[in-house]
């Protein structure tokens, strides 16, 4: 909803047909019209920063060099540089802090804002960067004249321009006047200067609000409503401003001014504003604003009250001083020595980690003491609090990642001293994901787990075939071995695996864990390969330490015992359970098809027909169609998104991991860290009575046949047995029809961060990319299959969803994915890769389990029928199994291993 | 009056001529030949001074270009890569940069103005070069002093709209910023231009032409590709392109960067290869149009031609192939 009163609905303020603004510095940093919001550093601005001043004042580049790091490493997109200062000599400060920068490729991969309202200072900066940068600013306080000649110069130089809304007779301070100046400066610059629209960027004056002066009262409304209406009216330019001015009211209260911020922001980017200089330290999460504060602030920046200023000044007194940073900072830095390492584990802060550290080896007589004494039982207290409850699994990681920087640090030290020994841990475990798997989330979080819990974990990796696991568990002398898997074919190489570990005798537990795995597979399939040792299915990262503590602690025998007891009776509900369901045989289930009316409907010619291939995916665009609800639950945070931020358990944690997540996909989307692609196909196809869907060219030449497997279970009258190919053409209709295809992926280029980070020892950030990965290749499959019915096939042209009811997949048509429920089996997968050319165009592989590699990519199918729905197939029975493999032309063992998991026996 | 550059390059690719440098190496010139009758009393020698040649053997570098168009070249770059006042200052001779463009230009005006006149449906053309000079606004040359710079963009523009003045006023129907290792010195190119243009009231179509240096895909001041492009793109450029330091095979990721996020024309004259230790380079015309083609199978590119080491049998080699393809098409904003 707007604030404003003219303008309600959706807004078409963004200009798509424009070009975006692209600026750069070592790096581009392109403006398009789904940015949300760019975040322009304040910090290297003498006018601002009574520090930064001090440190150009003494000739102190080195450190003013850092203040500019530190805001790029702290995810400013844009540096604002400022040195307007009367003791300063402006030119020769700009010249010389820009000439240093240059130097720097860590800071000057942004663009620069140069800011001075002397434009001699301004040409000088100009003429220091060599890539686009920002003006800010100019304005028609001096007239036309001077206007035009500014802008022009800036023109040639080749920069962006923020105009200020200021003219012959001040600045702006109502909303009239302000779109009054932006609009005749716009025209100027559009008319007079030729001026690129979409590097005009407009300050409609960010100006303090509960003053205790009455015309005041309107200023963050005046900014709101005027932002509004410069995005709807004046084409392609953007909106930004100076937040902290809003707050200048209430200096010294850092709670409110960081609600105020928030608050301001919130409503800002919502009426448009799409540029800030924003101090991010100085910013509190609009959404863990208390309530009442949020109530009072608000009622200041809308204007909604007449005591509005009175109410929250009154109220400002009581929540004076507890701002949430600094103060608090110093406050755990006085704590004990091991009562800071305790306290930096659990909150995840490595910053101060290396210097205890170093404090507690110093005191101790040997560097593993520190190991075994303060971080261990740091560690203890972070294990504590996750067993029962009040810790969350993306803390947990976090404090690994603190325990693992501290141990590295040692371990130099540790490697020196002569017989310095090995800590002693509670076991060693060896994990792995499956042969022909390439999914290892899970796994690494499960081992990140056990490892704050004083295990020993060797990690051998994605597809590991399972005599070297076996190798390894041998070699290592290890104590439990852990398998991982996502894809279906995964279930049958983990039986594998308990085979070969039977036949070598290595009778170790075996863990069970990934997506498809289950207790009743377990317990059905895996355990009874196993003899001489106990298979255990581990349903999450929090359940895996009581498991592994039960199978290797002192009451291990009656643990495995009742685990045994508990597989037989899933074993017993198991046979009786399929024995009680009546199944169809395949001829019987095909007699019960969904017939679907082919007289009266003609099928959409989709529009492109043929292989496409999109080179890359826009990641801004795809992150607005991320489904963060399965994001949550690979960090076992469970609850809908966004309802579970307010939660009241875990809702705190999820915030935090949500604030990381959106960081690092910001960084994601202007770093390039990943890349996606796409590729997608029409073709004209007709199904045939045998359940297949044969596929042709542009000359009715046959390129493929789809094999799709029919519901057998017997269903109610009046419901059908579903098989995807009913949702085609039959060839008897003589109708013309169509099926298309796609694979989309966006882990590409992946490796370069993970390696990364694991050489940094960041379990956390590594995991978080990868489940940010798996989140943007469902969001372009989302993408794609939207783009897919509007526009290249077409047949739902007019349609109007938002993501929430894109999730709840209330469009037309569907795109069910080989190994999902419609259809289990992933051999079409092959079928897929192979009509368009889906590994040589995008750079997917399949693995010989068929798993898709980079793991964040999605392939499937696409069916436009308005009765298509998503179904499940359940289980089949033999003759149908027996039935495909014919069709496919592969050996009825082959098919019956890619199935299992679906066959009834 | 021959067909405008605008109009030909939508028909076909064009070619760009091949390396002056090595042309002149085989002439075995003598410290003579780089006076004669201009600078016989100049106080420093000056054999290498190569732009000079314009002056004192104008028949040497008329030769060249005209081994050039005959190889098929559409266009050549005048030999004045090196003829700001900033770089003849090293040989006390910034007095004479106007001349050294203004000839520069004038005698491959004349060779086109044969060939145009000789083949009417082949126009030639002459692209005004303008080097990057031997200085560099973005880097400091003292390491320990990156604040200090041995020149300023001021400094390059004025000497910069010198030697454009030049290019322009002998005749080159365009220019050519080439060889960019640093941006801010082509933005000051760019800057000058316009002053000129403004100046003189006229325009010229201008190419653009950046170097990537090794594989990490940046130029020298450390820009990416991308960023490079976005720098230079407030000018509506003719094209924008990569030439120098590489080898056609090592260009060609940062050629598919450009002619995905281009709206101008592309451009590629490649290294005939990486120079062996002799500082020679190696790569016949059959190996290097092997590489060519593929900048010609993927539509990367609008004008294509050579830098070190490339001959006019390399050009004569890279003409034939190109002539079979069509140019990349530009995208429709």
């Amino acid at each position: 909803m707007s604030l404003h009163p003219e303008y309600s609905g959706n807004y078409i303020y963004k200009w798509t047909a424009l070009p975006p603004m692209k600026l750069s510095g070592l790096e581009p940093l392109v403006v398009s019209a789904d940015v949300n919001f760019i975040n322009i550093g304040e910090r290297t601005n003498v006018t601002g920063s009574k520090k930064f001043l001090r440190l150009i004042k003494e000739g102190s580049f080195e450190e003013a060099l850092d203040v500019a790091r530190n805001q790029v490493e702290g995810g400013a997109q844009i540096i604002d540089i400022n040195m307007d200062e009367g003791l300063l000599d402006g030119v020769e400060s700009i010249k010389k802090f820009l000439n240093l920068i240059a130097a720097e490729p860590d800071i000057s991969r942004v663009p620069v804002m140069i800011d001075s309202s002397k434009w001699e200072i301004i040409e000088a900066g100009l003429q220091c960067i060599q890539g686009k940068g920002v003006v800010n600013s100019i304005s028609l306080k001096s007239g036309e004249e001077e206007f035009i000649f500014q802008a022009k110069k800036i023109k040639q130089y080749g920069a962006a321009v923020i105009i200020m809304a200021f003219d012959e007779n001040g600045q702006a301070d109502t909303y009239k006047r302000r779109i009054d100046i932006c609009k005749r400066s716009y025209d100027i610059l559009v008319e007079k200067v030729n001026f690129p629209k979409q590097d005009i960027i407009f300050d409609p004056n960010i100006f303090p609000v509960a003053t205790g002066i009455e015309e005041h009262n309107n200023n963050a409304m005046d900014f709101f409503l005027a932002t509004r209406w410069i995005r709807e009216n004046l084409p392609g330019a953007h909106v930004s401003g100076g937040v902290s001015n809003v707050s200048f009211s209430f200096r010294g209260n850092n709670a409110v001014r960081e609600a105020m911020h928030s608050a301001f922001l919130y409503h800002a980017i919502n009426e448009g504003m799409d540029m800030g200089i924003v101090n991010p330290t100085m910013l509190e999460v609009y959404d863990s604003i208390p309530k009442d504060l949020l109530d009072k602030v608000e009622d200041v920046l809308l204007n909604r009250r007449d005591d509005a200023t009175e109410r929250l000044l009154d109220f400002a007194e009581s929540v004076k001083g507890e701002s949430k940073k600094e103060d608090k900072v110093l406050e755990w830095r006085a704590f004990s020595l091991e009562k800071k390492i305790e306290h930096a584990l659990v909150k995840g802060i490595t910053e101060f980690i290396e210097e205890d550290t170093e404090e507690a080896r110093i005191n101790s007589a040997k560097p593993l003491e520190v190991i075994e004494g303060p971080l261990m039982s740091g560690m203890n207290v972070v294990g504590d609090l996750f067993g029962s409850g009040k810790m969350f699994l993306p803390q947990v990681v976090k404090s690994a990642r603190v325990m693992k920087k501290a141990v590295a640090y040692l371990t130099p030290f540790i490697e020196k001293e002569k017989g310095g020994g090995k800590v002693q841990s509670n076991g060693k475990i060896i994990m792995a994901t499956v042969k022909g798997d390439v999914h290892d989330i899970g796994k690494n979080i499960v081992g990140v787990v056990l490892g704050c819990n004083n295990f020993e974990i060797i990690d051998l990796g994605v597809m590991v075939p399972a005599n070297k696991i076996i190798d390894a568990a041998v070699q290592e002398n290890a104590d439990i071995i852990g398998l991982s898997g996502l894809i279906t074919p995964s279930l049958d190489e983990m039986i594998d695996v308990a085979r070969e570990m039977t036949k070598r005798k290595v009778h170790l537990p075996l863990l069970i864990g990934g997506a498809t795995t289950s207790k009743v597979h377990t317990a059905v399939k895996i355990e009874q390969e196993l003899t001489g040792s106990q298979a255990v299915h581990v349903l999450d990262a929090s359940r895996s330490v009581t498991v592994v503590n039960s199978l290797l602690g002192d009451k291990k025998l009656n643990y495995q015992n009742e685990i045994k007891q508990d597989y037989q009776r899933i074993r017993d509900q198991y046979v009786g359970r399929n024995k009680q369901k009546p199944f169809l045989s395949i001829k019987k289930a095909r007699e019960n098809r969904l017939q679907l009316q082919w007289e009266n409907y003609s099928p959409v010619v989709p529009l492109k027909m043929g292989i496409h291939l999109i080179d890359k995916l826009d990641l801004n665009i795809l992150s607005n169609y991320i489904d963060w609800t399965p994001f949550f639950l690979t960090w076992e945070l469970h609850g809908r998104f966004p309802k579970l931020l307010k939660d009241k358990v875990i809702g705190e944690e999820a915030t935090n991991l949500y604030a990381d997540a959106t960081q690092m996909l910001s960084k994601i989307i202007n770093e390039g860290w990943l890349e996606a692609k796409a590729v997608y196909g029409f073709w004209k196809a007709n199904s045939t009575a045998k359940d297949e869907i044969n596929i042709y060219d542009s000359d009715d030449k046959l390129l493929a046949v789809s094999q799709s497997l029919r519901q057998q279970n017997k269903k109610a009258t009046g419901t059908f047995n579903l098989s995807l190919s009913d949702y085609i053409a039959p060839e008897a209709s003589k109708k013309e029809d169509y099926i298309g295809a796609f694979a989309v992926t966006a882990g590409l280029k992946i490796e370069k961060k993970i390696t990364e980070f694991e050489e940094a020892l960041d379990d956390y950030n590594s995991i978080l990319l990868k489940a940010l990965a798996d989140r943007l290749a469902e969001a372009a499959a989302e993408y794609l299959h939207e783009k897919v019915r509007k526009e290249y096939w077409g047949y739902s042209k007019n349609e109007k969803f938002d993501n929430q009811e894109l999730i709840r997949e209330k469009y037309k048509g569907i795109r069910p994915a080989p190994g999902y429920p419609a259809c289990p089996d992933h051999t079409e997968k092959q079928t897929i890769f192979k009509l368009l050319n889906v590994t040589q165009l995008t750079g997917i592989s399949l693995t010989e389990s068929l798993a898709m590699l980079p793991a964040a990519s999605v392939s499937g199918w696409y069916f436009a029928h308005p009765e298509a729905k998503y179904f499940g197939l359940g289980k089949i029975k033999m003759d149908q199994v027996e039935d495909i493999a014919k069709r496919k032309g592969v050996s009825l063992d082959q098919m019956k291993k890619w199935l299992s998991p679906n066959i009834i026996d | 009056m021959k067909k405008s550059i605008e109009d030909v390059v939508k028909d076909r690719i064009l070619i760009l001529d091949g390396a002056m440098g090595t042309m002149i190496q085989q002439y075995s010139l003598s410290e003579e030949d780089f006076r004669k009758e201009w600078f016989e009393e100049h106080n420093q020698p000056l054999k290498g001074n190569n732009d000079l040649l314009s002056l004192t053997r104008p028949d040497i570098i008329k030769a060249i270009h005209r081994a050039y168009f005959e190889a098929g070249a559409d266009i050549v770059e005048t030999n004045t890569f090196s003829g700001t006042s900033i770089a003849q200052a090293d040989y006390a001779l910034e007095k004479y940069a106007y001349e050294i463009n203004f000839h520069g230009a004038k005698i491959a005006a004349e060779v086109a103005a044969e060939f145009s006149a000789n083949e009417p449906d082949k126009p030639r053309y002459v692209a005004g070069s303008i080097g990057p000079t031997n200085r560099t606004s973005s880097i400091s040359p003292d390491v320990n002093d990156p604040g200090y710079r041995n020149v300023t963009f001021d400094e390059l523009n004025l000497a910069y709209q010198q030697q454009i003045k030049g290019l322009i006023e002998g005749g080159s129907d365009l220019l050519l910023i080439e060889t960019i290792f640093d941006t801010l010195n082509a933005k000051a190119a760019l800057f000058a231009i316009q002053e000129v243009f403004n100046e003189l009231n006229t325009k010229l179509p201008v190419m653009v032409s950046g170097t990537i240096t090794d594989a990490s895909g940046r130029t020298l001041t450390g820009q990416t590709t991308e960023a490079f492009l976005v720098s230079l793109s407030h000018y509506s450029l003719f094209s924008i392109g990569l030439n120098c330091a590489l080898g056609a095979d090592d260009m060609r990721p940062y050629l598919k960067t450009l002619s995905k996020r281009s709206e101008f024309l592309t451009s590629a004259h490649p290294n005939a290869g990486l120079p062996n230790e002799f500082g020679e380079y190696d790569e016949t015309p059959e190996m290097m149009v092997a590489q060519i083609k593929k900048f010609l199978d993927d539509g990367l590119i609008n004008i294509v031609g050579g830098c070190c080491g490339t001959t006019p049998d390399h050009i004569r080699a890279i003409a034939a192939i190109a002539k079979d393809y069509s140019p990349r098409k530009l995208k429709n904003n």
